[in-house]
């Protein structure tokens, strides 16, 4: 019996930080629908006057909602592994910026300085 | 300081390692959050071709010509509803329940198996209309990434089945709580890939 005893504390020693609840998985459930549905009836329903708003709207939505699933599902924190779950997050996050805003950027002006450069007073007169 | 307990069997000693010292306790989870991070880069490099030629049609069809947008929403749900479930799993593991653990990933497995059901349509459904992934470099890199993240819900199934037997076998030891924690970070995580495949891929395309 001792020893059932102390494998059972050190077992919850193990578990560390891992403390769930149904209110956090509640309200990480609740606003994650309402990020989601929000850019779905945007987009369906056309609700903005330009696409291009609607864009930076909705991806601003998934940014927050994927905050959200860090905060409430993945039990993001400071605290986790001493902070070092937190800071390889940020790291990836800053790899990803950097990749996915320099690839864009980069091909941007590739593809403007690869097509076809039409004459300035042939444009003038296209329809 | 080793807490190893000597015992004889057939005259040998035997020791067992009750403190668990051959390893730091957690460093699971964080070698694993590192992995995750890891497929993270892996998905930002396929977001990042898709980014680029998402608009190269070769003058084929369009996502917004392609997309079912209702077919997206439930696909988005399903995968909503799977990680709340699988959240109610861990709050079931936390509080030693077996059968509840047991019932709420039988329920996150048919969400999860749902979900690649429509995906699996959906794909069915665009190469039939001739829409595959040799159509266009967009229809490609679209394939590739939306197919990257259903291989790994397809292999998140597998291992909760798995777990499944393991939890049903060998009952909520540590081992298995700790192999349940990381498949509940591996579930959510593809959860947040998926918000950025149906922003990004979907809504976007169809915009």
């Amino acid at each position: 019996m001792a020893a059932d005893h102390a494998h059972d504390s050190h077992d919850h020693h193990d578990d560390g930080d891992f403390h769930v609840s149904y209110k956090g998985y509640a309200t990480g459930f609740i606003l994650s629908v309402l990020l989601t549905a929000i850019p779905f009836w945007l987009v369906m329903g056309k609700v903005l006057p330009s696409p291009k708003l609607t864009g930076f709207v909705i991806l601003a939505f998934a940014a927050v909602q994927m905050v959200v699933h860090m905060i409430y599902f993945l039990h993001m924190n400071a605290k986790v592994e001493q902070g070092w779950s937190l800071l390889a997050l940020i790291f990836t996050a800053a790899l990803v910026v950097i990749m996915l805003a320099g690839s864009v950027w980069v091909m941007f002006h590739m593809n403007a300085n690869m097509m076809p450069t039409p004459d300035p007073a042939a444009m003038r007169n296209m329809p | 300081m080793t807490a190893s307990v000597a015992t004889h069997v057939n005259g040998a000693p035997v020791y067992y390692d009750h403190a668990g010292d051959h390893h730091p306790p957690n460093s699971t989870m964080l070698g694993f959050w590192l992995y995750l991070m890891s497929d993270c880069l892996i998905f930002a490099v396929l977001f990042a071709v898709y980014a680029v030629l998402g608009r190269s049609y070769a003058a084929g069809p369009s996502g917004a010509d392609l997309f079912d947008l209702p077919l997206v929403a439930a696909n988005t749900a399903l995968l909503l509803f799977s990680s709340i479930t699988y959240g109610f799993a861990m709050i079931a593991m936390q509080n030693k329940r077996k059968s509840q653990v047991l019932a709420w990933l039988a329920i996150t497995g048919v969400f999860g198996l749902g979900f690649l059901g429509i995906e699996l349509y959906e794909f069915h459904h665009l190469i039939h209309e001739g829409a595959g992934p040799g159509r266009s470099a967009f229809l490609s890199s679209f394939f590739t990434l939306v197919g990257t993240h259903g291989l790994h819900v397809t292999f998140g199934c597998i291992w909760l089945v798995t777990l499944m037997f393991q939890v049903q076998k060998l009952g909520l030891t540590p081992a298995n709580r700790r192999r349940l924690m990381c498949l509940s970070m591996f579930w959510h995580f593809l959860d947040v890939v998926w918000i950025g495949v149906f922003t990004f891929v979907y809504l976007m395309g169809v915009l």
